[in-house]
């Protein structure tokens, strides 16, 4: 195995030949936004946050997919990256409807930390307002294509790391959306294993386990009387 | 099968074919038109008039001037007819024993027909493109003969190398670098797949050379894996080209029979066969990674280049991949050999360029030519310029191209002429645009093309497509602002930079080029603002 060094942000960094330049600037301690990466699964470039500028190549490369070199010269943080990035970041939220207030990932959700990264306080692009769908036909868990950024961890982890592939991209551009087996509800699809993979992959609050969502607060108001009773009564059951 | 026998099968072909042969087109365009009660009224005028024993029909491919079709024309006099219906055929093979034939004559010596090199479609329009015999009589499969038995594989990658091809589907890679890439790669399996899915709007010119010559990609197929040291090859048709696939498959099927394709090949060592995949409508297919995702089976997504193909192709293998036209030099080059070949066209740009002419403009069709001719010699003179009208810009590249405005009609038609202006030689598609043409909806159609063909994995092609055509609209409906403009142009720069593959890339183009060469058309939409009449640019 030989090592490569190589300048990110002007800090030189070292590692292992093969590795990305994503991984090489969390070595070097730098940090590049992300959306469709995700640690364990493949990547595949598609959220296009990641790019950056590497010296003496005329274009923009997506730093999870490609490898480092000897003496790359990489920028993460140009004024143009930022820009784009932004601007990315800004497309995603005028693609979806995406409704921190009332999303049951809110304070915890990629998307939200990223146009923080960003620096995004608005959206300069028209709300798009699709007319998206909420599958909660499984047992266990929902998913509400509202808040798809079409990242596609949900079909990597499944397709590799479960073995299942219960999800995959269906349509093409703007009418792209996961489908679930063959375009059935989640909860008719023999593969899944319910294993809950998906909604650990998920970055923003599209797959999540149902009963976490803010509507589905149950309030158990009987354990009252029956806290009052068991002190005062001795009726251990209810 | 070897040499002497090729030449056998060619001789007895040529012997066979009758004195004069009355050529039918029986390509889509043509056949769309009605050819083919055409040809069947020809056939039997000639029984009728008992002409059989020196006059024969031969359907054949594209002749070119897709515009006046059906096109009927007679070998060897070299007369040509225009929109020919069932009802002309009597009269067509009367002018044939002397008697007058009907006003439908075209003008074999237009500019249209004499203005151009033919070399990619060189038989077109002259062979029977479903019969191999056809294609042998006119001196077929020798080049492949000829680097098999004559030359070396390292050999033939130089002598494409030295005639300075370059690739036909829009990029203009060099077609000798990328052979060679792919030649030295280690493994053993390595594939061939020739591009045919051709979607570009206003474009046809693989369409027609599939229809027309099959056999010579086919061969041109071969070559090249011979020269790789590839046994195996893949055709990519779009399921929109039946008439192609279907001609295709019977050439496969044909030159199997003759010990052309297959195992064993001109009783060498060298084996190859050629299977056909089709595509399923998807625009995309046509970027090289996600064409080869779709012939694995998966969904045609383009996939982050490196690795390029030439390294990690279709199942990981080092795999060459080339346009229908590209291939469909090929075997030319090997018989003529590339100093021939490196003699037509300009310093950096070699050989010629097929051409769908379409628009406004007299002569719709394919016309071949050798590069470095100008835009105005093909808009004006071969193309008879617009009807009624002046020329106010043309497209070239399809919606990956840029508009070239009138005023700069004497540039050169090469790679790198094009690029420099903003526009892109593309697969081949020209659009001629008149003065009533609005630049502003032309690069609204475009937009929208690709904003319905963009794969949707990558974020900015997905959306900023979405965007920028919903850009344009607010602009054409007159409710846009100074403001709106200027994020027009920063999307499309943002939608150009970041895109994944080549389709989110240049799906700005057509806006950009616009954008430098009408900038007026859009700042009167602006300044005649509807919804806000003070805003001054």
């Amino acid at each position: 195995m030989s090592v490569k060094t190589l300048t990110i942000d002007n800090t030189p960094v070292a590692i292992a030949e093969g590795a990305t330049i994503l991984e090489a600037a969390q070595e070097a301690g730098v940090s590049i936004p992300t959306l469709c990466h995700l640690d364990g699964v493949s990547d595949v470039g598609a959220c296009r946050l990641c790019l950056v500028e590497v010296e003496n190549i005329n274009k923009l490369l997506p730093a999870c997919v490609t490898q480092v070199t000897e003496e790359m010269v990489v920028h993460t943080n140009s004024p143009k990256l930022q820009e784009y990035r932004r601007m990315a970041v800004e497309l995603i939220f005028a693609e979806g409807n995406h409704v921190c207030a009332i999303c049951v990932a809110n304070g915890n959700c990629e998307l939200q930390d990223a146009a923080i990264q960003v620096g995004m306080s608005h959206t300069r692009f028209p709300y798009r307002f699709p007319d998206r769908h909420v599958d909660v036909s499984h047992s266990q868990f929902g998913i509400d294509h509202n808040r798809c950024i079409l990242c596609t961890r949900c079909v990597r982890v499944c397709d590799e790391i479960e073995g299942a592939h219960v999800w995959d991209v269906a349509q093409r551009g703007e009418n792209c959306y996961i489908a679930s087996g063959l375009s059935q509800p989640w909860g008719e699809v023999d593969a899944c294993t319910s294993c809950g993979k998906c909604v650990d992959a998920c970055p923003t609050g599209a797959i999540f386990r149902k009963g976490t969502t803010s509507a589905e607060k149950e309030r158990d108001r009987g354990k009252l009387e029956f806290v009052v009773n068991a002190r005062e009564k001795r009726e251990w059951t209810r | 099968m070897d040499l002497n026998e090729l030449l056998k099968v060619a001789d007895a072909e040529r012997k066979k074919q009758k004195a004069v042969r009355v050529h039918c087109c029986t390509s889509t365009g043509c056949q769309a038109a009605n050819s083919l009660s055409v040809k069947k009224n020809l056939t039997n005028s000639v029984i009728d008039s008992g002409l059989s024993d020196r006059v024969e029909v031969v359907g054949v491919g594209c002749m070119g001037f897709c515009g006046r079709g059906p096109l009927v024309q007679i070998d060897p006099e070299d007369t040509l007819y225009e929109e020919v219906t069932p009802e002309d055929a009597p009269s067509i093979i009367d002018a044939l024993n002397g008697e007058v034939a009907k006003p439908m004559q075209g003008d074999s010596q237009h500019p249209f027909f004499t203005r151009q090199m033919r070399i990619v479609r060189q038989h077109t329009g002259k062979v029977d493109p479903e019969r191999i015999e056809e294609y042998i009589a006119v001196g077929g499969y020798q080049s492949l003969y000829k680097a098999i038995y004559e030359m070396s594989p390292t050999e033939v990658v130089n002598e494409i190398s030295k005639s300075g091809l370059r690739g036909r589907g829009g990029g203009g890679y060099p077609t000798g670098l990328k052979w060679a890439t792919v030649a030295k790669m280690p493994g053993n399996q390595k594939y061939i797949i020739c591009n045919g899915d051709e979607g570009d709007p206003g474009a046809f010119m693989d369409r027609s050379v599939l229809e027309s010559d099959p056999h010579l990609v086919l061969e041109g197929i071969a070559i090249a894996g011979y020269a790789l040291g590839a046994n195996h090859g893949y055709i990519y048709v779009r399921a929109e080209y039946p008439l192609a696939i279907e001609r295709l498959q019977k050439a496969i099927k044909q030159a199997k029979k003759y010990g052309i394709l297959g195992s064993q090949i001109f009783e060498s060592s060298f084996d190859f066969k050629i299977d056909i995949r089709i595509g399923a409508g998807a625009f995309v297919c046509g970027e090289e990674t996600a064409l080869m995702q779709s012939i694995e089976g998966k969904r045609g997504n383009p996939i982050p280049r490196p690795p390029y193909p030439a390294e990690s192709g279709l199942w990981k293998c080092p795999t060459l991949i080339n346009n229908v036209e590209t291939l469909a030099n090929i075997p030319t080059i090997i018989r003529r050999g590339a100093d021939w070949y490196s003699s037509i066209g300009t310093d950096n740009s070699k050989g010629t360029k097929i051409f769908a002419l379409t628009g406004k403009i007299r002569n719709n069709g394919l016309i071949e030519v050798p590069m470095g001719i100008t835009l105005r010699e093909i808009v004006e003179e071969m193309g008879g310029g617009v009807p009624d009208g002046e020329v106010k810009a043309v497209q070239t590249g399809g919606p990956s191209g840029g508009c070239i405005p009138a005023s700069m009609l004497d540039i050169p038609v090469d790679y790198d002429s094009l690029s420099k202006i903003g526009s892109m030689m593309g697969s081949g598609g020209m659009v001629v645009m008149d003065r009533d043409t609005s630049m502003v909806e032309v690069a609204q159609f475009y937009m929208q093309f690709c904003r319905e063909e963009s794969c949707g994995k990558c974020v900015p092609c997905r959306t900023g497509t979405v965007q920028l055509y919903e850009l344009l609209t607010k602009i054409l409906r007159k409710q846009a602002t100074p403001a709106d403009l200027e994020k027009l142009e920063a999307l499309c720069q943002m939608v150009k930079e970041t895109s994944l593959c080549g389709l989110g890339m240049s799906a700005p183009n057509p806006i950009l080029s616009t954008l430098r060469y009408f900038p007026e058309e859009y700042q009167e939409l602006i300044k005649n603002n509807s919804l806000h009449p003070k805003v001054a640019l």
